[in-house]
């Protein structure tokens, strides 16, 4: 037996979870699992979902698999903040008793905040331009499907090691970004922090694969006639977001790998003695984490100057400074990320000009409100639920506009880091700005994708109740702020601010209200789809060219390739009547389906697992599968099937008929 | 249903209002950053009023445009304004809204500059007062305050004479933590291997909250402080107190201190005068002070370091 000893590294039957919550929490996680198998199983999809899901190379398919998991993480993250807010009520009241131990506690909000950027704002991102970036730039898919798949799928790999954590062992105790010493070796001997690492590091290699994927896109892959200054706003974000992507997520990537060979080999780049240096561990961080934020934002101001335009029936005002504005704060973002750490000691200088270069950030992002108001002026405003949610938008980002400018100013910064009033502020920017963003997008594409309109009146009810839980569950933060309330306490003695955290519990489960009224609305609107189907392709008489082929969307997306002459190309062809005469089909190639992508994926779990348990044989099959599959993708010649000219003009032509254009 | 949304929402938002202002009324005094205590605290809350007020003069014209035009020129006003879809670029127009936020930012650009020298942590404070050192060290859970000139400390509880500018030198013997008094003043990190500073100085008596904003690990909840701030004689008869109170903080009691755990506050007469750059130094030379679990220094070498090291170290240095 001594030869076995030792096999499963430091995995034995202490993994399991021992505390009551977590018990629940792995229960949740196993049982939902299970049912979603016996499900499958017994409706015999398992075919069905592999080849026609799991395999697909089609960006939007990707798109739609992005948004599923983002969602059922959406909920996993406000499940985390329900438990958060509950204890830090129940631990200091007089019922007495917290929920969790503070331990618990502390990997619960790690997890929370790692999950809704990494998962959730994230995925819904990368989700969301999969879905309808190829579309508005008239190109059959993204430059490399199948990095696209081998992207999600290290997303999705990443998302499973942080939900593993609750069945087989901890998840890290540091916090979202996980500053050392405290997660070194010393404090942090545990297989939380390792879980923390794996989970970001696969899951960020896969975001920068996309990263690239979509600048080539752009670059590459627009219609015939469309320069980049003709090209949509949404592109333009993506864009200015991408490259944001692929300068910061190295860094990311360079800083984990420091600290997990710290970690596995006891080097010594960020422990606090032998000439670490965890000011460098935090100087780095956030040179990723500052310009990560602007890549999660811009897409959404992207997703709102569509919005904007389309439902007032107007042309985007001031195109080009939206452009520049766009390209302005991608620049900027790269020069503020000191502006976390103002009370480490910089010296005054430094201080002040990370502070004005941050305060500059403002200015175009002031620009692009102001373009948006008066692209609604002179216009004929239909507020459906998009047009809420932007409004919920601009009332709540300007607000954490303000926060986020005093907090730029690092004299006022002294007096509120690290508190909760930080904790509203970027709450307010990432709710009010990425998440509103996101969901407006989905509501206005949504029948791009699936062929019907979502229930707009239930889509209203959730915009207002996420805007007045926001506003409840945020605000008394400011305030628990300003009374020295610091954040990721998990009891205190003041009884001042017990109110203020049972106000912010409320705005937090009215929050979640509006989630439970968005699956009612999902669930009827697809109830309901016969009424609301969409024949026309173009149900909000849009603007940009994904909204000039049928609904759903085609999987070869155009039959014929576009022609660009102008921006708002579909609006503008609308006003000139559009063509009736046949259109001149040709041949289409498309990328036949891979299972590679989650095969690749899946060797790098089991290098992650292997690393985060010092399972080392499991760790090295890992590795060599990865290798092993990529060289197989890469001598497969044989990865594309063709649609026929006539095979194209029969799927068409009935769309056409329809819409009377033939 | 049209009127029982808009009911019910105008209610909330009423009912939000009240609540608001009643909590204010009650607890309004508690909202420590609002309320200073001290020079430092009170010039950053002014800061604070100016650049709220400062940014109302963008954050008022964005509402009111948002709520104008949106009734305005919503799809179902039969009397709107004339619809004019291809107007999509005024130059004037344009300059106002990037000429505004500029002309805003280049007055609080002016603001942060003077004010990140004039309330740099750094800078001694001006007074006829001779100043009183402190040196702060964050503990897994605990904050532990040596006074070098009077050889006393504590734990968990700061003395300070008022009206008297207080010299804090503050590194840390565990994870990073944030030393923040918010009636008195802003923060500053706690590292170790390092020493960072803070200047700080309380107008009156009275007892202010200290906490730590950086978490540290389990206990980190519970590590707070209370800061006395008393009159120049009972601040005296503090010290004394703490000489005489029995306890001795020596090398060795001090490594029980250091264990993780949460402490009651407690006094001691200083035993070690070079504790705190024994503290720092021991992440600078790691293999000279060994393991900092290990209390037994005494392999031959004195645990101190010669003055003449102590200078040419880097760790009293910071980014300029």
């Amino acid at each position: 037996m001594e030869i076995f000893a030792g096999l499963l590294g430091r995995l034995d039957l202490n993994a399991l979870p021992s505390e009551l919550i977590t018990i629940g929490g792995a229960i949740a996680v196993v049982g939902g699992g299970l049912t979603v198998i016996a499900a499958l199983t017994y409706l015999k999809r398992w075919t069905w979902l592999y080849k026609n899901w799991l395999t697909s190379l089609d960006a939007k398919k990707i798109g739609i698999m992005y948004i599923i998991v983002a969602i059922i993480m959406l909920m996993r993250g406000v499940g985390d903040v329900m438990m958060i807010r509950t204890q830090q009520i129940l631990a200091s009241s007089q019922i007495g008793g917290g929920l969790v131990s503070s331990d618990t506690f502390q990997q619960v909000f790690s997890a929370h905040g790692t999950i809704m950027i990494f998962f959730v704002a994230m995925g819904l991102m990368f989700g969301i331009i999969n879905l309808i970036m190829p579309l508005q730039l008239g190109a059959r898919d993204v430059a490399f499907p199948f990095l696209n798949s081998v992207s999600f799928w290290l997303f999705a790999t990443g998302m499973v090691l942080v939900n593993i954590s609750l069945i087989i062992g901890e998840f890290s105790p540091g916090g979202w970004l996980g500053y050392p010493p405290l997660t070194e070796l010393a404090y942090s001997p545990g297989v939380g922090v390792d879980y923390w690492i794996w989970s970001l590091q696969i899951a960020g290699i896969g975001s920068l694969l996309s990263g690239i994927n979509f600048i080539v896109t752009i670059l590459k892959m627009r219609a015939p006639g469309m320069t980049m200054m003709k090209m949509p706003i949404f592109p333009w974000s993506v864009l200015s977001a991408m490259i944001l992507v692929v300068f910061a997520f190295p860094i990311l990537t360079a800083t984990l790998g420091m600290l997990s060979l710290d970690r596995l080999m006891g080097m010594h780049f960020f422990t606090s003695d032998f000439g670490g240096n965890p000011m460098m561990y935090i100087n780095l961080i956030w040179a990723w984490g500052h310009p990560e934020v602007y890549i999660l934002i811009l897409p959404a101001f992207g997703i709102f100057s569509e919005v904007v335009a389309t439902f007032s029936k107007k042309r985007l005002f001031g195109y080009p400074t939206m452009v520049a504005a766009l390209i302005m704060i991608s620049v900027l973002s790269f020069i503020v990320w000191l502006h976390h750490f103002f009370t480490m000691g910089g010296g005054a200088n430094v201080n002040a000009f990370f502070g004005i270069m941050t305060m500059i950030i403002a200015i175009p992002t002031g620009v692009k409100i102001f373009n948006w108001l008066f692209t609604m002026y002179g216009g004929r405003i239909d507020f459906k639920s998009p047009m809420i949610w932007f409004l919920a938008f601009v009332i709540t980002f300007t607000i954490g506009g303000v926060t986020g400018v005093l907090m730029a100013v690092p004299a006022i910064d002294f007096q509120v880091h690290n508190s909760l009033f930080l904790v509203a502020h970027f709450h307010n920017v990432i709710i009010g700005g990425v998440v509103f963003g996101y969901f407006a997008g989905l509501t206005y594409w949504f029948p791009k994708i699936f062929g019907f309109t979502l229930n707009d009146r239930l889509g209203r009810y959730a915009a207002y109740l996420w805007t007045i839980g926001f506003f409840l569950a945020f605000m008394p933060l400011y305030i628990l702020g300003l009374m020295g309330a610091t954040r990721r306490l998990d009891h205190y003695d003041d009884p001042a601010w017990l109110p203020l955290f049972i106000v912010a519990g409320i705005g937090a489960a009215i929050i979640a209200l509006g989630i439970a009224v968005q699956v009612l609305q999902f669930a009827v609107s697809l109830w309901q789809r016969k009424s609301n189907i969409d024949t026309t392709g173009d149900p909000w008489d849009g603007r940009t060219l994904e909204w000039s082929v049928p609904s759903p969307a085609p999987h070869y997306n155009f039959a014929v390739t576009p022609v660009v002459t102008q921006r708002d190309q579909f609006w503008e062809d609308k006003q000139a009547g559009l063509s009736t005469s046949r259109p001149r089909y040709e041949s289409i190639h498309l990328p036949k389906n891979s299972g590679l992508g989650m095969a690749i994926a899946g060797g790098a779990f089991l290098i992650g697992f292997g690393l985060i348990w010092h399972i080392w044989w499991l760790a090295i099959i890992g590795g060599v599968a990865v290798i092993l599959f990529v060289i197989v993708r890469t001598c497969d010649d044989d990865s594309e099937y063709t649609i026929s000219a006539s095979e194209i003009a029969a799927l068409d032509t009935p769309y056409r008929q329809e819409k009377g254009l033939l | 249903m049209k009127h029982l949304v808009r009911n019910t929402l105008i209610v909330v938002i009423g009912l939000i209002i009240i609540g608001l202002v009643s909590y204010i009324f009650i607890y309004g005094g508690q909202i420590d950053v609002l309320n200073p205590k001290g020079v430092i605290a009170e010039k950053q809350r002014n800061l604070i009023v100016f650049t709220v007020l400062l940014s109302l003069l963008v954050v008022v014209p964005v509402f009111v445009l948002l709520g104008v035009i949106s009734w305005k020129y919503r799809a179902t006003n039969k009397k709107a304004p004339k619809y004019r879809p291809n107007w999509d670029n005024n130059k004037w127009l344009e300059t106002i809204w990037w000429g505004v936020p500029i002309a805003i930012i280049v007055v609080l650009s002016v603001v942060t500059w003077k004010t990140s020298h004039e309330l740099d942590p750094y800078k001694p404070l001006a007074s006829s007062v001779e100043p009183v050192e402190v040196q702060v060290v964050a503990l897994q859970w605990k904050w532990l305050f040596i006074y070098p000139k009077y050889n006393v400390a504590s734990v968990n509880e700061l003395y300070i004479p008022n009206k008297t500018p207080i010299n804090f030198t503050i590194t840390s013997d565990a994870p990073m933590n944030s030393f923040w008094i918010p009636n008195l003043g802003g923060q500053v990190y706690a590292m170790s291997g390092m020493s960072t500073k803070l200047h700080l100085m309380a107008d009156s008596d009275g007892e202010y909250a200290g906490s730590s904003a950086n978490i540290s690990g389990e206990g980190f909840a519970d590590m707070k402080f209370t800061t006395y701030s008393r009159n120049k004689d009972e601040f005296m008869r503090w010290i004394d107190q703490s000489q005489r109170s029995g306890s001795s903080l020596t090398q060795e009691s001090y490594d029980q201190i250091a264990e993780p755990g949460s402490v009651e506050p407690k006094q001691f007469a200083l035993a070690d005068s070079k504790l705190y750059d024994t503290i720092v130094m021991k992440y600078m030379m790691p293999s000279k002070y060994k393991n900092h679990s290990n209390s037994t220094m005494n392999d031959g070498e004195s645990p101190h370091h010669d003055s003449e090291t102590m200078k040419n170290m880097p760790y009293m240095e910071r980014m300029e």
